[in-house]
């Protein structure tokens, strides 16, 4: 099967979230995408749990892995002027420097746009940290986890008369890759054809309130400030998640038009409730929300979600399980669409990576290799790839390159 | 003078609101994005907020963000001339965008068989909620139901309540956004070999990787994580850590992390603390450097989070965040639509973008480009289309007369 990126080679520096999502894609589409790691501060995707059955270790880590497979792993002594001199060799190899470090950091190691271009000059340097490369904030620290404040997301999530929710984990970190690896393959393409190179600098910040532009566009318009509004919909009704039977099992239900809620009403067997001039009408609907959930709850609980979304479904509403990450693993459309690719751990045995969101029918992604041990290819990459003898090689071993 | 990658590229865009963000992100890389609607106008032009809150589909704000860099037509694809005028825009084109029911294209006899016929480099992405084969690939979605089978409601919102999504609908932007990757990567493929191909998209799994570490839970541990609100989950030893905090004007964003990455921050914010009286002997006695969030119990915990909550609520979000960037710590304000434009670093990068609107008679503020380039800066060049705005400018490139345009309105083609 043919590889988009066959040939395209990236010298990966990025850690935590947003740098390893935006690689991946370069990875599992084929490009030669090398991890530039260290022992003595390992990539905190490595060590985050879950861990494989519990036990912490820089290679039981789901959160490094799902990321990471396709990549190669090495293990370089950035302290060590021949480390230094290590990856100035694999920059020359490399048609893509990628790094997620805070302003200064790359700068430190002299590896700044300026240098790499000195060594290659029609390198692509993707760039991508908090809050961009310039402005009063670009070196304040952070994860995604801080960003889901500063971005507007937990303002957003919960419930108008409770504290903000934090959505689950690091919420920019998935918005942000999207943004990076379409710049960076028009930028892999624009060198293609050009023979020019970039420097390409992403803010998380920036590309995050992507994702609220009409919620901004109302500020600046209607100079109105939006709030968290639960699961409601501001122009429809029943749309929540509604307890079903078992324990702690919803589902959603989210009836649109008028034809939905005629629906939605055969579904549960026209019950006489249905039939008051409260809830014939979307105003209606609207106005009695409250009253009206608790009556859908009614029917909900006296089925399991997995029925609830059936029922709905043959009647043309749409509804679904909420699922629980155990309802993931057994979800049969992902299944059917190949979501996991398992494939045989060093550490942890047959694990499932996370695969690609998208089917390309000429050239779908591939799993061909699981994601790796901290520094497993130190030696190949050498020998491989840069072409190192042997005798080189186990001297910058003795001296330390290698962290 | 700086080209856009994508200049001299065309695309045919059929989307709805699940897949506007994809020809929006092809279009600010430099495609000629031709959004194409139904005579009459799209139904998402119902999407609100809307401009002055008139709720026009002239007006609203969603189309205006997620339409720019678009010109816009109106085509019935449905009716023979439309089938017809549609195969000789794709013969021209080099990428179609879809997001409707899987075989509805095919159905039209403008599935990717026949368009690859047509123009064999062409490449057809469609959006679909779930693909466009499999157990679930014909069923009803809308956003809440997205985020529900992606796995993320179930892990947002408070314990006591049913999992909750972000307010503002996201699950069609990341199936938008993630196609855009998607076409990406084929248009390389294509560049280098001239074969086009079909890009099925699923927005569940375009969402899903919202969901991070999340799901390995169950797979490695056999633990199911649950919503914890304000506080945060996945912790081992099952104490209940804050992240969000109220201060004296809004909430603070202030998840405490242990360890190397914690370590500065924590000894700073102590340090102010007891600065302003506000820490006791408990929290000047712990050695930061070993502080482990890991191993802290909950009576530790508790009382650490009485101190550090009492000291946020004598702050506003201002005073929290300019000290903690001169501290260099990580503590962040949670952030309203109001201070996210007011925001400093944004100002400082120039993100915000004017665009004219000379319908309105004035130019609005958007959000500026998610990356800044060197070489090829990314720029909103044209505010999204009005209905059928360039119809004639359209048609004519394709060699139609203004006569033939009046028999095709007439007949409700265009």
């Amino acid at each position: 099967m043919a590889k988009v990126f066959e040939g395209v080679k990236v010298l990966d520096f990025t850690w935590a979230g947003v740098g390893p999502i935006t690689t991946k894609y370069l990875a599992d589409y084929g490009a030669t995408v090398v991890r530039v790691e260290s022992k003595t501060r390992p990539c905190i995707l490595r060590t985050t749990p879950p861990y494989k059955d519990a036990v912490p270790g820089v290679d039981r880590a789901a959160y490094f892995a799902i990321y990471s497979p396709n990549k190669y792993s090495v293990t370089i002594n950035m302290n060590h002027p021949k480390g230094i001199e290590l990856v100035k060799r694999l920059i020359t190899w490399a048609d893509v420097v990628a790094e997620s470090f805070t302003t200064g950091v790359m700068e430190k190691w002299g590896l700044s746009y300026e240098e790499i271009k000195k060594i290659k000059p029609d390198i692509i340097m993707y760039r991508t940290n908090m809050q961009g490369h310039s402005g009063p904030c670009c070196s304040l620290p952070g994860t995604g986890v801080n960003l889901v404040g500063l971005t507007g997301f937990a303002h957003l999530c919960g419930w108008s008369d409770r504290l903000p929710s934090q959505p689950y984990g690091p919420y920019t970190d998935s918005i942000a890759p999207r943004f990076g690896a379409a710049v960076l393959i028009a930028a892999l393409d624009y060198r293609r054809r050009t023979g020019k190179g970039q420097l390409l600098d992403m803010s998380q910040f920036e590309a995050g309130v992507n994702f609220l532009a009409p919620l901004m566009l109302d500020y600046f318009v209607n100079q109105r400030v939006a709030d968290r509004v639960g699961n409601y919909c501001p122009y429809t009704a029943p749309h929540n998640a509604y307890r079903c039977r078992g324990q702690d099992r919803w589902c959603t239900i989210a009836v649109g038009s008028n034809d939905d809620w005629q629906s939605f009403c055969r579904v549960i067997g026209n019950p006489s409730w249905t039939g008051d001039g409260k809830f014939s009408t979307i105003l209606g609907r609207k106005e009695n929300e409250l009253e009206l959930d608790r009556l859908v709850e009614g029917w909900t609980i006296k089925h399991s979600a997995e029925e609830v979304m059936a029922l709905m479904q043959v009647g043309g509403v749409a509804t679904g399980i909420v699922e629980t990450i155990q309802d993931l693993f057994q979800d049969p459309q992902l299944k059917h669409r190949n979501h996991f690719w398992v494939m045989n751990h060093k550490e942890m045995g047959p694990f499932p990576h996370l695969g690609q969101a998208a089917v390309l029918s000429e050239t779908p992604a591939q799993p061909r290799m699981p994601s790796p041990c901290l520094g497993e290819h130190n030696e190949y990459v050498c020998r491989e790839i840069l072409g190192m003898p042997e005798a080189e090689f186990d001297q910058l071993l003795v001296e330390g390159v290698f962290d | 003078m700086s080209q856009l990658p994508l200049e001299g590229h065309h695309v045919l865009d059929l989307t709805d609101d699940k897949g506007f963000l994809c020809g929006r992100i092809l279009g600010d890389l430099g495609c000629d994005v031709i959004k194409i609607e139904k005579p009459g106008g799209d139904p998402s032009r119902r999407i609100g907020p809307f401009y002055k809150d008139i709720p026009d589909p002239k007006k609203s704000l969603y189309w205006f963000a997620y339409n720019a860099n678009k010109r816009g037509i109106t085509l019935n694809i449905e009716s023979e001339d439309g089938k017809e005028i549609f195969k000789k825009l794709v013969k021209k084109a080099n990428f179609v965008i879809e997001s409707f029911p899987p075989g509805y294209m095919d159905n039209l006899g403008l599935g990717y068989s026949s368009l690859s016929q047509i123009n064999p480099a062409i490449i057809l992405t469609s959006i679909t909620p779930f693909g466009q084969t499999g157990p679930y690939s014909h069923y009803r979605a809308s956003d809440l139901v997205e985020m529900g089978m992606c796995g993320l409601l179930y892990l947002c919102g408070d314990p006591d309540l049913p999992p909750v999504r972000i307010s503002f609908p996201q699950a069609y932007l990341h199936g938008g956004a993630e196609a855009a990757v998607q076409t990406m990567v084929a248009h390389y493929y294509r560049e280098t070999t001239g074969q086009g191909q079909w890009v099925d998209v699923s927005i569940q799994q375009a969402a899903f990787l919202a969901t991070f570490n999340a799901p390995w839970f169950w797979e490695l541990n056999q633990v199911i994580l649950k919503r914890a609100g304000a506080w945060r989950t996945g912790l081992t030893t099952g104490v209940l850590q804050r992240q969000i905090w109220p201060c004296k004007d809004g909430y603070i964003n202030f998840p405490v992390y242990g360890g190397a990455l914690g370590a500065r921050t924590n000894r700073r914010l102590a340090e102010w603390m007891d600065k302003e009286g506000m820490s006791d002997d408990f929290l000047r006695g712990i050695d930061w450097d070993t502080f482990d969030m890991g191993q802290v119990t909950q009576k530790v915990w508790s009382h650490m989070e009485r101190l550090i909550e009492k000291f946020f609520q004598a702050h506003t979000k201002e005073e929290l965040y300019s000290e903690a960037l001169r501290l260099n710590i990580m503590i962040y304000p949670v952030s309203t639509a109001k201070d996210i434009a007011e925001d400093k670093q944004l100002e400082t990068r120039e993100y915000w973008l004017q665009v004219e609107h000379p319908e309105l008679r004035e130019s609005l503020t958007y959000p500026g480009a998610a990356v800044q380039a060197s070489l090829t800066p990314i720029g909103i060049r044209r505010r999204a289309p009005l209905i059928g705005e360039h119809n004639e400018e359209i048609y004519n490139e394709l060699g139609l007369s203004r006569g033939d345009l009046v028999i095709l309105k007439e007949a409700g083609v265009i």
